[in-house]
C-alpha cells in the first residue's frame, strides 16, 4: 500500500517552487531593466549607465545635451521596445495557449503580414486624406484586425479544430505576402523602397502619443488576459478536458483571440512587423516558470520585453554609429536561439 | 439523480444514441457496458451537454437539457463532473496544479492553503500523493488517469461522469480507482455513471448496468439480474459462461468464437456455474 504524503510536506514544497518562479521572473525583470538602460546608452553619442540613470532620475549633475538625448530621443525608443516586446510575448503566449500548438504566433498566423500588407496599400494608394503618419499605422491595423477576424470566423464554426484555424492563418500568411509582393512589383523603386523600410520593422517611428496608446492597450489587454489565468491554463490540458471544468472554450478563443488581435495589431501598427518575439518568448517562460498562466502570462510579458530591448541595443551596436532595423535583428537573432531552445537540455522551477 | 427520456443523439448525420430512456439513482454505480462504436461515449457526452442532443431530455434535479434548450451549458454543468477517455496531458503543470484546476471557478490568483490541503487529500486518496510535485507530461499514462480522477474528484459534483477511467491502469489501481469510486458515490450520494470494458469489474462494483449496443439500451438492471450468456452473447457476439463468486456476483468467462468450441468444450445449457 502506497504511504499517504503528507499535506504539509507537499504544500510546502509547492510554496518553495512558487516562490522560486517568483525569484526567476524577478531575475528577468532585473535583466530587462538593465536591458532597458542599455538601449538608451547606446547610439551614435554613447552615454554610461549611469549618466542615463542620472538623466532619468533627474538627479546629480547632468548635461542638458545628455538629459535631451535621453528624455527626447532615446526614451520613447528603449520605452517602446519594452511595451512592444511585452504585447508581442503575451500575444504569442496566448496563441499558443488556445490553439494549443508551440508554432502559433501573431506572426506565423498571418496577422503581421496583413500588417504588412496594409501599411503597403497606404502608402501605394494614399490614406483617404488623412497624413501618412495617421493613414500607414491604421491601414496596418486595419487589415491585421481583418486577418485576425478571419481566424476569429474559422474559430467560431464548431467543426473548426485548432489544426484547422492554424491552417487558415498560414493561408492567410501566403495570401498578405503574395498580395505584398504584387504592391511592391507593381510600384516604383522610391516606394517599394518606402514599404521595405517599414516591413523591417523600427522602433525610430516611436513618439510618445504612439508609445502611450500601446502601452495602454497592452497593459488593459494583459489585465484581462490574466483574469483568465485559470481557465487558460485548463485549456492547455485539451478542449475536452477543459470543458470538463467547466469552461466555455469557444467563447474563450474567441475571447483571448480578440484581445490577441487589438494588442499584436496595435502595436505592430506603430513599429512596422517585428517576428520570433511572439514565438519565442512564451517558449523562454515555458521553460522557466512552467504553465502555471500565473507566472507563464507575466514571464512571457518579460521575456518579449527583454528580447526586444536586448536587439534593440544590438540593432545600435552591430556598426557604431549605424541604426539597423530592429525587425532584422530579431530574426537573426531569433532562429538560432530558438534551434537552442529547440535542443538544450530541458530544466525549469 | 439523472433521469433520461427517449434520448437520440446525432453525429456527422448518423444517430448514434436512439431512444435511451433510464433513471439512475443517486448514491449507486451506474456501468455502462456494451461493444466499440456503438454509443457510450456518446451518451456520456450528450448528458455532460457537450454533443446537442436530437430528441428527447436529459433531467438533473430540476434542470434540463433537450434538443432546444442548451443555452446555459456552464449552469447545467456546475454540478457534473466529467473525466473524458483522453490522458493526454503535454502541459507545463504540477500534479499538484493539475488537481488544484478541479476547483477552477472558485480560484483565486493565490491558492490558498484550504485548497492545497484538499488537493493532497484527492491525490492520496487516489493513492498518489508522492507524485504531487511532479510533472504531468513526465508520467506515465496509467498515472496521468489517476490524476485526471483525483482532479474530477476535486469537483465536488453530485453527478460522476466516467468514460473508461481504468483503461490504462493495472489491475491493482484499477481496483485502487473503483473502490474510491464506490466509496464517494455512496458517502456523498453522487449519481456515478461510468463506462467500463472490462465485464467482470463491470459486475463487480456496478449497483446497476446498462448495456448498450447500437445505440440503444439493450437491458439494465443490477448485475446479478440480467448478466447472463446471452446477453453477452447478444451483445458482443461471443459465447461466456457465467459464474458467481461467493457473493454471488456473476463473473464472465469468455470462451471463445462458437466455431472455434470443440466438441468436449460445450458447456451445459444453462451456461452457468458456481466458482469453487
Amino acid at each position: 500500500m502506497t504511504i499517504p504524503t503528507s499535506n504539509a510536506e507537499a504544500i510546502g514544497a509547492h510554496r518553495a517552487r512558487e516562490r522560486r518562479r517568483w525569484r526567476t521572473v524577478l531575475l528577468f525583470l532585473a535583466l530587462m531593466a538593465a536591458s532597458f538602460v542599455l538601449d538608451i546608452a547606446t547610439g551614435p553619442s554613447m552615454l554610461s549607465p549611469a549618466e542615463v540613470l542620472r538623466s532619468l532620475t533627474g538627479l546629480g549633475d547632468r548635461a542638458p545635451m545628455t538629459d535631451s538625448i535621453v528624455r527626447s530621443l532615446r526614451l520613447p525608443m528603449a520605452l517602446m521596445a519594452l511595451v512592444v516586446g511585452a504585447a508581442l510575448g503575451a500575444g504569442g503566449a496566448q496563441m499558443q495557449t488556445i490553439l494549443n500548438n508551440p508554432m502559433a504566433s501573431p506572426y506565423t498566423l498571418g496577422m503581421a503580414a496583413a500588417a504588412g500588407f496594409g501599411a503597403a496599400l497606404v502608402l501605394a494608394v494614399g490614406g483617404l486624406g488623412l497624413s501618412a503618419m495617421i493613414a500607414v499605422p491604421l491601414g496596418a491595423f486595419v487589415f491585421s484586425m481583418l486577418a485576425a477576424f478571419f481566424l476569429f470566423m474559422l474559430a467560431s464554426m464548431r467543426r473548426m479544430n485548432t489544426e484547422t484555424i492554424i491552417l487558415g492563418g498560414i493561408a492567410l500568411l501566403f495570401l498578405f505576402q503574395s498580395l505584398l509582393s504584387l504592391i511592391q512589383f507593381l510600384s516604383s523603386p522610391e516606394l517599394s523602397q518606402q514599404i521595405l523600410f517599414w516591413l523591417f520593422g523600427s522602433l525610430t517611428k516611436a513618439t510618445w502619443p504612439t508609445l502611450t496608446l500601446t502601452a495602454i492597450v497592452t497593459l488593459v489587454c494583459c489585465i484581462v488576459l490574466m483574469a483568465d489565468s485559470w481557465k487558460l491554463a485548463a485549456l492547455r490540458m485539451g478542449e475536452m478536458r477543459a470543458a470538463s471544468l467547466g469552461v466555455n472554450v469557444r467563447f474563450l478563443r474567441m475571447k483571448v483571440l480578440v484581445i490577441v488581435a487589438i494588442m499584436t495589431a496595435t502595436a505592430t501598427s506603430f513599429v512596422g512587423v517585428i517576428g520570433f518575439i511572439g514565438l519565442v518568448a512564451p517558449h523562454i517562460a515555458r521553460m522557466t516558470v512552467g504553465e502555471d498562466q500565473r507566472y507563464f502570462l507575466p514571464m512571457s510579458v518579460i521575456s518579449g520585453a527583454l528580447m526586444l530591448s536586448a536587439a534593440s541595443v544590438l540593432s545600435k551596436s552591430i556598426i557604431p554609429g549605424a541604426l539597423f532595423p530592429v525587425g532584422i535583428v530579431t530574426a537573426i537573432v531569433g532562429v538560432p536561439f530558438l534551434l537552442w531552445l529547440i535542443f538544450a537540455p530541458r530544466k525549469r522551477t | 439523480m439523472i433521469e433520461i427520456e427517449n434520448l437520440s443523439v446525432k453525429r456527422g448525420g448518423q444517430t448514434i444514441v436512439r431512444g435511451v430512456s433510464t433513471r439512475l439513482e443517486g448514491g449507486r454505480i451506474h456501468a455502462i457496458i456494451g461493444p466499440n462504436g456503438t454509443g457510450k461515449t456518446t451518451l456520456l457526452r450528450a448528458i455532460f451537454g457537450d454533443l446537442p442532443i436530437d430528441k428527447g431530455v436529459v433531467r438533473i434535479e430540476n434542470k434540463t437539457i433537450s434538443a432546444t434548450g442548451r443555452k446555459r451549458l456552464s449552469d447545467w454543468r456546475e454540478h457534473i463532473a466529467y473525466m473524458p477517455q483522453d490522458t493526454g496531458a503535454d502541459v507545463a503543470l504540477t500534479v499538484l496544479e493539475v488537481v488544484v484546476l478541479g476547483r477552477l471557478g472558485k480560484l483565486s490568483l493565490h491558492i490558498d492553503d484550504e485548497t492545497l490541503e484538499m488537493a493532497m487529500d484527492r491525490l492520496n486518496q487516489a493513492g498518489i500523493g508522492h507524485l504531487a510535485g511532479r510533472d504531468i507530461a513526465s508520467l506515465s499514462g496509467g498515472q496521468r488517469q489517476m490524476v485526471l480522477f483525483a482532479q474530477v474528484l476535486m469537483r465536488q459534483p453530485k453527478v460522476m461522469l466516467l468514460d473508461e477511467p481504468v483503461s490504462a491502469l493495472d489491475l491493482k489501481h484499477q481496483v485502487a480507482l473503483l473502490d474510491v469510486v464506490r466509496r464517494e458515490t455512496r458517502a456523498n450520494g453522487w449519481a456515478t455513471l461510468v463506462v467500463l470494458h472490462d465485464l467482470n469489474l463491470a459486475c463487480q462494483y456496478a449497483d446497476n448496468l446498462l448495456v448498450i449496443a447500437d445505440g440503444t439500451l439493450k437491458a439494465s438492471g443490477p448485475p446479478k439480474q440480467i448478466m447472463t450468456p446471452d446477453l453477452v452473447h447478444e451483445t458482443y457476439g461471443i459465447h461466456v459462461e457465467v459464474l458467481h463468486d461467493r457473493r454471488g456476483n456473476p463473473v464472465v468467462q469468455p470462451l471463445g468464437n462458437i466455431h472455434e468450441i470443440s466438441s468436449e468444450d460445450e458447456i451445459s445449457p444453462a451456461n452457468e456455474g458456481m466458482l469453487a
